[in-house]
């Protein structure tokens, strides 16, 4: 290993495109993760990756989609950092295609582009229907590659515990917990990147995330550790998922883009409703606004199909061999998941919960408030605003990588603090005091179903309706639910990959990112993306116009704000109905 | 009538040195369970089927969409994704075993670390110049592309090993998932540059000679990646590969 190392946390598409870059750099990574990183969540990532190459013609350029993102984002974003992603967006995808990505081709064998939502033009490249599984495996062989030349060392079933500090306060290193022999150990280091994703399970199973992932817990641990948190308030809900006993499935956006058709029964007709409603974008309205949409004509219209909560995404109109192709990855889940034909009758769909617009907050160089921590990928806030635009996402984590690398390994030349030994001693005393509490308690209470019901307050109380009664009564139980974890007993006592454990610990941490989210949208009384109160059912730029941040506290979050960078396009009413707005 | 519950019999082993044992769990049915939505329950509800409170098995997952690889295992008695094993379509018991070809850490999650040192050993990855701006990639026919995709979609699950009559952590046979990962590399424009180091790190012990060709692994592919004909036309390169290499030498 260099003499200069950087630990990464996180092994997903952030995670490892900040390896990449470090490694090009002489830096050393010790690289931590949940699980294998080539099986890491950015596998389920489908529709594909934005970048404004214009190959048709239409008029498309990084500036159009830089205003395109910030508009979906109802202009939350600082712009100046949403501005320059959008305009590397062309280079990364050509990074990707050299690095072998099996991107779709067009007859000349150009790389081939579609729509997405939000956006006219053709501009997202992809892999078939896997785009995700297809850029980690990628980063994947990148990283295998720095990791034979002696550059890379990984942790794999290794969890982040806790950040450990130098004298001066820098992050300096981590606490792992090596999750098959439950050993705690300290990682000195001359900087960190978390790149951990987001926390969807927060709001239970029932979310397009996995239910053993998206545990939301390491970037609870560094805001407990000193690092702010930004906009958590902002979580995505698809609104094309497929019901499930685990989890729900995503059905990709790119199956609107590629002609899929959205609509139900109305008085005994087809209803096309996002045809109707928003005649310019139609069924590629952004992700807030359908499934607002949908949930409406479902719950409080009574409109779904076949009496059941959902309405249909139909492609049965489209040639089966083109649906192969572009689509075949996704059409297989619904067809595997639902045991239905999704070539020939219309798909069940439903809204569920995705992704999440917040996170840790960054300067423009990805470092958090605490010096030597940065964070990239989901886990920070830094180009979605209120709301993030569909294919936006895996350029993003990329993107990342491309901005937290380099920084970061410039960053630890310098000279830094020693770091004590007994600073290391008693960060790991600590976790292992954590554990010892839970291994030794006789109470009642069970993990799984303290999460269970906090999963359940949060998906009926605080995704695409919320109401200040509500929130507050939703904080309450939700501080009820964490005075309940400090009675959670073990059934299982082994201490050998104890699963139940690491989740009980977990819990703990997720109940305080759902208070963080909680708080924030109870202060927010506007309606702006993904947040939307029908009290405040209006945008209000004069008093709202700004980033919530939320500094930990033990009785709580304290929230400040923050205002938006709007240097670079001025705010205006976000319209879909028409063209040109 | 649908079934009220669901029985699984789960082979149970606390680490690699411990005795292991079956134990019988009961859930309630409902419909789209899976076996995962099944291991979940039982993380609630850790009682076995004779209603003695026990541990909740411990086992690996990831995505839950089958494009990850983590849940395999093996359900009544083939090696597949947990994930996408719907209890509608499975027979009662459902029998829940660890993969056999990799290390055992816990009930039912395996150590497949041996398929990752093997993509290293057959450098699976594209050399590139580095990450700063070359353009775009090599033109790219879309059949090639739709070849290299098929390929490509390979989730190092180990089905393919489990399978295999020649696959054992203990043997080094790389086995017909890393084989195939040599050729799609070998068909990238760029990647075919290094086809020749590829072929030597394949040539040797525990390479594309040990295969038996039993062909079980082209049907045990959960993402029917031809396996085999991949097996066969790598064998191919490799035979030009070692004419080459004889003319050169002599």
């Amino acid at each position: 290993m260099p003499e200069k190392t950087v630990i990464v946390v996180g092994g997903g598409l952030a995670g490892l495109s900040s390896t990449i870059e470090l490694c090009e750099r002489g830096v050393g990574v010790k690289l931590f993760s949940y699980v294998p990183v080539r099986r890491s969540h950015s596998v389920t990532a489908q529709g594909g990756i934005n970048a404004s190459i214009d190959p048709r013609g239409e008029g498309d350029s990084p500036e159009v989609h830089f205003q395109e993102t910030i508009l979906g984002g109802d202009f939350l974003a600082h712009q100046p950092p949403a501005r320059k992603m959008c305009y590397e967006a062309p280079n990364i995808v050509y990074l990707l295609d050299r690095m072998g990505v099996p991107f779709n081709r067009t007859p000349e064998g150009n790389l081939d582009f579609r729509g997405f939502g939000g956006t006219l033009y053709h501009r997202t490249a992809f892999a078939g229907a896997t785009t995700g599984q297809q850029l980690i495996y990628a980063l994947d062989e990148q990283v295998r590659r720095y990791e034979a030349m002696g550059l890379v060392e990984k942790y794999e079933y290794w969890s982040f515990q806790r950040l450990l500090h130098d004298s001066e306060g820098r992050a300096r290193g981590i606490v792992g917990l090596n999750m098959p022999t439950m050993e705690l150990v300290a990682f000195p280091a001359d900087a960190v990147v978390i790149a951990t994703g987001g926390p969807g399970l927060v709001f239970g199973t029932k979310t397009t995330n996995s239910p053993v992932l998206n545990t939301g817990s390491a970037v609870i641990r560094a805001y407990e550790g000193g690092a702010r948190f930004a906009n958590p308030e902002f979580v995505q809900v698809h609104p094309t998922a497929i019901a499930g006993a685990d989890k729900r499935r995503l059905i990709s956006e790119s199956v609107r883009s590629e002609g899929g058709r959205m609509w139900t029964w109305k008085d005994g007709k087809k209803w096309y409703f996002f045809e109707e409603m928003y005649p310019a974008y139609g069924n590629l309205v952004p992700r807030d606004i359908a499934s607002r949409v949908i949930i409406d004509i479902v719950v409080n219209q009574g409109l779904g199909a076949e009496g059941e909560k959902c309405v249909y995404l139909d492609v049965s109109h489209i040639d089966a061999q083109r649906l192969r192709d572009r689509l075949g990855g996704v059409l297989e889940i619904y067809e595997k998941f639902m045991g239905e034909d999704p070539y020939h009758r219309p798909m069940k769909v439903y809204p569920a919960v995705h992704y999440s617009m917040g996170g840790l907050w960054v300067d423009y160089n990805l470092m958090t408030t605490v010096p030597g921590l940065y964070a990239g990928g989901e886990c920070n806030f830094e180009y979605h605003g209120a709301n993030r635009l569909g294919a936006n996402s895996l350029l993003s984590c990329f993107y990342d990588g491309k901005v937290a690398g380099p920084h970061a390994a410039e960053y630890v030349q310098q000279a830094l603090a020693p770091l004590s030994d007994e600073a290391i001693a008693e960060a790991v005393r600590r976790e292992e005091e954590a554990f010892e509490v839970l291994f030794n308690s006789s109470g009642e209470e069970n993990a799984y179903l303290i999460q269970d019901e906090m999963g359940k307050l949060m998906e009926e109380n605080v995704t695409v309706v919320r109401d200040n009664k509500t929130l507050d009564t939703t904080l309450s139980r939700l501080r009820d639910l964490a005075a309940r974890t400090k009675a959670i007993g073990l059934k299982d006592k082994t201490r050998r990959m104890n699963q139940e454990a690491i989740y009980a610990r977990e819990v703990r941490d997720r109940l305080r990112y759902a208070e963080l989210i909680v708080v924030a949208a109870r202060a927010r009384d506007e309606s702006r993306g993904a947040h939307y109160k029908p009290e405040f059912p209006r945008r209000d730029d004069e008093n709202w116009l700004k980033v919530t941040l939320a500094d930990y506290t033990p009785e709580g979050p304290k929230l400040s704000y923050q205002p938006v960078d709007i240097s670079l396009l001025k705010p205006r009413e976000r319209r879909y109905d028409v063209k040109d707005h | 009538m649908p079934p009220k519950t669901v029985v699984l019999r789960v082979r149970r082993q606390a680490g690699p040195h411990e005795k292991a044992y079956w134990e019988e769990f009961e859930v309630p049915y409902r419909s789209q369970l899976n076996v995962i939505a099944c291991l979940l329950d039982i993380q609630r509800n850790p009682v076995n089927r004779l209603g003695q409170p026990t541990t909740a098995p411990a086992w690996d997952a990831s995505c839950l969409e089958e494009v990850c690889g983590a849940c395999t295992m093996i359900v009544n008695g083939e090696a597949r994704q947990a994930c996408s094993a719907l209890i509608d379509e499975l027979e009662q018991p459902v029998v829940l075993q660890p993969l056999t070809k990799f290390p055992l850490v816990k009930d039912l999650a395996v150590d497949r670390s041996k398929i990752f040192e093997d993509l290293k050993r057959a450098k699976a990855w594209i050399e590139l110049d580095g990450t700063f701006p070359q353009g775009p990639g090599p033109r790219t026919s879309p059949a090639m592309q739709q070849l290299r995709y098929t390929l490509s979609r390979c989730m190092s699950c180990g089905c393919c090993m489990e399978v295999c009559p020649q696959y054992d952590t203990s043997r080094s046979f790389v086995g017909a998932a890393v084989l195939s990962q040599v050729r799609l590399f070998n068909l990238h424009p760029t990647g075919r540059t290094q086809a020749e180091a590829r072929h030597e790190a394949v040539s040797g012990p525990g390479g594309i000679a040990d295969c038996g060709n039993a062909q079980n692994c082209v049907r045990a592919c959960p993402k029917e990646i031809p396996l085999t004909e991949s097996i066969a036309a790598l064998g191919g390169e490799m035979v030009i590969h070692g004419l080459r290499k004889f003319f050169v030498r002599h």
